[in-house]
């Protein structure tokens, strides 16, 4: 189906969006959420398995206290009441990646509840309602063969890989967010970006998107002002922070697009395209599945000591946002320059590029102009580049010795980007470094004196800003690996003129 | 026939000892009994020859050794084929698993190796242990020895049967609605349901979770206590088992047998012991309560109101429970798979698999389980169930105030003949009247022989409060002191 979208602005002029999102987060435990195989990824399949995680009859769960903990941080870092009592519950439905036929998660008595997350998005700070984190368990993977979608229909063959399966999951559920009109692909992005700082801080979670071990499902809808939220779609596959305000901007102008015409929008779940960044829609929610919760009979309550939490609670690290205004201040930063850091995604890079010895200034410098420009051009996350902290740092410390320019510098930093080493193996190996020799600098500026000797005359008598156009020529001859500064004392030394 | 099979394990595990028979000797009498009596009996739904010689060998090696053997070594034992055993068949009395050999021991079986015992085999079951006659197994019926036109109780028929035939000396049950108490009294055998948490559900295959108990079978009081401490304890791969020891049940049934059961105070539950249970029954229960009097024990009538609502309570909770413990039976990873041509969709395999391997009772539970747990009839039925279990639980607390155990006949009817209770469900689930509150209280339960009707063998039924699983051996020990124990006629 083909149809004209309508444009942006008035899409927000006409309609207000109601956002909402679902996260799920693999914990970066040692051991499954119910057993004790081993959680690294990346193993041949079918070999982090035993009878619990195979849902072998007989086989029984039990309970992993280390993800219960990190569940209660996150809880808590969200700003969330902790249940004082609560329990598992059974999702039933059959689906071969779930070895049980059911899943254990939490149903009306999750771990944490009623929290809050403020971002800041445009100088503005949004807080968003944070309505539940419960632990779950992942599921297996399941690989269909043989089709062209790589999808159920049409596979000859379908293959389980059950290494996943039993991974502690945590999802996190916020509220409703309405009220951000335009802003809101922006909000969304912004939610998803301050929640994984968070859990990267609170170091429960590698949070990776690109490998499933953060997944985000994203809930929009549109109605018009002063009328009740309108229906809302679930968009699943959103697999990076940019896709994040893609989906929800590609699905504000789809729905408008069908409300424009008269239409109706769906309940369903929907699928999105990073190559299109448009979504299409997957398995309808209209005959909504239902999955007969109860609670789990085969492990008995969470019921966390108040005194554990309150130790938890106490514990818990400097949380991103209150970790960046410290960072804002000892970088000397206006909150508009702070903002151009964040929006970049530039905080961590700077930070730990200014750990490897670097300037605030010029670690901001690298990486909010050259490499930041790259990123954009290549469509990438500034952290995916392809330079890290410690080799902008070691870069900026050639520039300060005097051994590159700035122009050498941008030089080597394509060839750290394009993979060829580090910045002195990149200088060394291209021969960049700037000459400092006297010597041969000498012979070089002779050579522009004797070739140029009109100019040379205006500088014997005293025209001293001409030497700028020797310099021009010496950095010419010496393919710009000269030091501009010394090239010029040198000419007006050999000119007898006085700088 | 040889003597070895007549003896109690006690008697066993004391000659094997002392080297005056082997664990090997006795291993194979009991093989012998099973080839020569199982095919009228068919208490076992796998025999594991090899495997029991070989457990028992390595008992008369450790014995030569000069080791410390537990009290039940050497001492053969039957499983009900609803634990897990590596590497030996494990069906749960269903097609659906038919010719699945488990990667694992359940802990029950790991702790009977661990003990010395010899496994001789797997009893037959009602299929998932849905039933109170063993007819419901995909594998055909057991035989009651005292009378083999007649069912041997269920669902752990097998285990029941194993034991009065002299097929084995011990057995392990499990207990969700009386799978233990109901064939150990139609048997004529002991069969005791421990508090639920005092012995390890890891690798039962589950049929209820919240009610699944496993335990011990035996012929005697004593047999069975002695059985009960080598399987019972904390077993932390099972989040509900109960981070305690064991009580001293073996203590219990040693005292009990004393026959000096003074200052015990006894309930008769008196909704148990009305127009629900057979006349015969009853005359055999009162005159064994009028034995518990004259051992010393006090005697009083305890009312227990919500009794009454426990069996549609059960019949709640259990399938809602099952529908989702069998969801895993499904074709993809073990067990049976039908339809599985290149052309049908998943779905397609799942229910042609489920409909092929389930019996008729499975399938009903699951469907009415299924449907308590709908959305928008879970409270009214899943949740109210619920709320019952909490009253039944209550009805325990106030009694066990007022008594130290709570005593009733175990089943309301002596065993019926096969194919009697098959055609209405409801006639089969009666069968778990008096067992089942005692299962959605958590409490342990045991059924001890307390004389006959008409030629077949009548149980009584101790209930004691949670974790006291002693006190019921005890006054189970007292009244076996006076009725003795009952042999049916020979095979």
């Amino acid at each position: 189906m083909t149809t004209t979208l309508p444009a942006y602005d008035e899409v927000v002029a006409r309609y207000e969006p109601v956002i909402g999102l679902e996260t799920h987060v693999e914990l970066g435990t040692n051991t499954k959420m119910f057993c004790g195989c081993p959680t690294d990824f990346g193993g041949e399949p079918n070999t982090r398995v035993c009878p619990v995680c195979l849902g072998l009859p007989g086989s029984l769960p039990v309970a992993n206290k280390a993800a219960i903990e990190a569940t209660i941080r996150i809880g808590l870092a969200l700003n969330c009441s902790i249940a004082e009592w609560c329990r598992f519950a059974r999702k039933n439905y059959f689906y071969p990646d779930m070895p049980k036929d059911f899943q254990i998660s939490q149903y009306d008595e999750p771990l944490c509840f009623d929290g809050y997350l403020d971002v800041e998005v445009g100088g503005e700070l949004v807080r968003i309602g944070i309505e539940r984190v419960h632990l779950e368990e992942d599921t297996g993977k399941t690989l269909h063969v043989g089709g062209a979608t790589g999808r159920i229909h049409g596979a000859t063959e379908s293959l389980v890989d059950y290494n996943r399966a039993g991974i502690p999951l945590v999802e996190i559920v916020t509220k409703p967010v309405p009220g951000t009109g335009a802003l809101a692909p922006e909000v969304a992005r912004a939610y998803v970006t301050e929640l994984r700082d968070v859990l990267r801080t609170l170091g429960v979670s590698d949070v990776r998107m690109e490998e499933g071990s953060l997944r985000c499902d994203v809930n929009t809808s549109l109605n018009l002002p002063g009328e009740e939220w309108g229906t809302r779609t679930e968009t699943k596959n959103v697999n990076s922070l940019r896709s994040v305000e893609r989906a929800v901007r590609s699905e504000m102008l789809r729905q408008a697009s069908v409300l424009d015409a008269g239409g109706k929008i769906t309940q369903e779940t929907r699928h999105f395209h990073e190559d299109t960044g448009d979504t299409t829609p997957g398995r309808s929610k209209e005959t909504a599945t239902d999955y007969r919760y109860f609670p789990e009979p085969d492990l008995v309550p969470l019921a966390p000591d108040p005194a554990w939490v309150a130790e938890l609670k106490a514990a818990l690290p400097e949380l991103p946002r209150l970790h960046r205004r410290r960072l804002q201040e000892q970088w000397g930063l206006s909150d508009l320059d702070m903002q151009s850091v964040l929006n970049a995604g530039a905080v961590e890079l700077i930070e730990a590029t200014v750990a490897a010895g670097a300037t605030p200034a010029a670690a901001r410098k690298w990486w909010l102009g050259e490499l930041s420009r790259r990123a954009n051009e290549t469509g990438v996350e500034l952290a995916d580049v392809g330079a890290t902290p410690e080799q902008v740092a070691e870069l900026q410390g050639l520039v300060d010795a005097g051994k590159l320019n700035d122009k050498l510098a941008r030089t080597v930093l394509e060839g750290v980007v394009a993979g060829e080493g580090s910045p002195t193996e990149v200088m060394t190996n291209r021969n960049l470094e700037v000459v400092s020799d006297t010597g041969a600098l000498t012979a070089a500026v002779d050579e522009a004196i004797a070739a140029n000797p009109d100019v040379a005359d205006k500088i014997r008598s005293g025209k001293v800003a001409a030497a700028g156009a020797l310099v021009g020529a010496v950095m010419k001859t010496t393919r710009g690996q000269a030091d501009a500064k010394t090239v010029r004392e040198l000419i007006l030394e050999r000119l007898g003129a006085q700088g | 026939m040889s003597e070895l099979i007549k003896l109690t394990a006690t008697e066993i595990a004391g000659l094997v000892a002392k080297g005056e028979t082997s664990a090997v000797e006795v291993t194979q009498a009991h093989l012998d009994r099973i080839a020569a009596v199982d095919d009228r009996v068919h208490a076992f739904l796998h025999v594991d020859t090899e495997g029991a010689l070989a457990a028992a060998r390595r008992v008369d090696e450790r014995r030569a050794a000069g080791e410390e053997l537990g009290p039940l070594a050497g001492v053969p034992v039957a499983v009900k084929d609803v634990l897990t055993t590596k590497g030996v068949p494990t069906t749960v009395g269903s097609k659906i698993l038919e010719g699945w050999r488990p990667p694992y021991d359940s802990t029950i079986v790991q702790r009977l190796r661990d003990a010395g015992t010899v496994m001789l085999g797997k009893t037959n079951m009602d299929e998932f242990a849905m039933g109170s006659s063993t007819e419901y197994s995909a594998y055909g019926p057991t035989h009651n020895p005292w009378d083999l036109d007649r069912i041997p109780g269920g669902s752990g028929g097998g285990s029941a049967a194993a034991l009065a035939a002299y097929e084995a000396p011990l057995s392990i049950g499990s207990d969700t609605g009386g799978s233990i108490r109901q064939p150990g009294a139609v048997t004529g055998t002991v069969g005791a349901k421990p508090t639920y948490g005092g012995t390890s559900r890891y690798g039962l295959v589950a049929f209820s979770s919240s009610l699944d108990t496993p335990g011990p079978c035996a012929r005697t009081v004593l047999d069975a206590a002695l059985l009960h401490q080598v399987i019972g304890g904390h077993d932390p791969r099972d989040s509900t088992s109960i981070p305690q020891p064991v009580p001293d049940v073996v203590g219990a049934a040693k005292l009990g047998a004393t026959g000096d059961l003074t200052g015990v105070k006894l309930g008769v539950v008196t909704e148990f012991t009305g127009e629900g249970a057979e006349p015969g029954v009853l005359a055999a229960f009162r005159e064994s309560v009028d034995a518990l009097a004259k051992l010393g024990a006090e005697i009083v009538e305890v009312s227990c109101p919500h009794f009454r609502y426990a069996l549609p309570a059960y019949y709640l909770i259990a399938p809602s429970e099952c529908s989702s413990n069998l969801a895993r039976f499904d074709g993809v990873r073990f067990g049976l798979r039908v339809g599985d041509d290149g052309n049908r969709s998943l779905e397609e395999v799942m229910s042609l698999t489920r409909e092929a391997g389930f019996g008729a009772e499975v399938k009903r539970r699951i469907m009415i389980g299924t449907y308590a747990l709908s959305s928008g009839y879970y409270d009214a039925y899943y949740g109210q169930a619920q709320k019952v279990r909490t009253l039944i639980t209550r009805d325990f607390t106030a009694a066990f105030e007022q008594v130290d155990a709570l005593i009733s006949p175990t089943t309301p009817f002596v065993a019926f003949p096969i194919g009697a209770r098959t055609a209405d469900p409801y006639q089969m689930y009666l069968a778990d009247l008096f067992t089942i509150p005692t299962n959605l209280y958590g409490g342990p339960g045991i059924s001890v022989p307390c004389g006959l009707s008409d030629g077949l063998p009548v149980g009584l039924q101790v209930m004691a409060p949670t974790m006291a699983d002693d006190r019921m051996y005890r006054v189970a020990a007292a009244l076996e002191s006076v009725v003795g124990t009952f042999t049916p006629p020979a095979l």
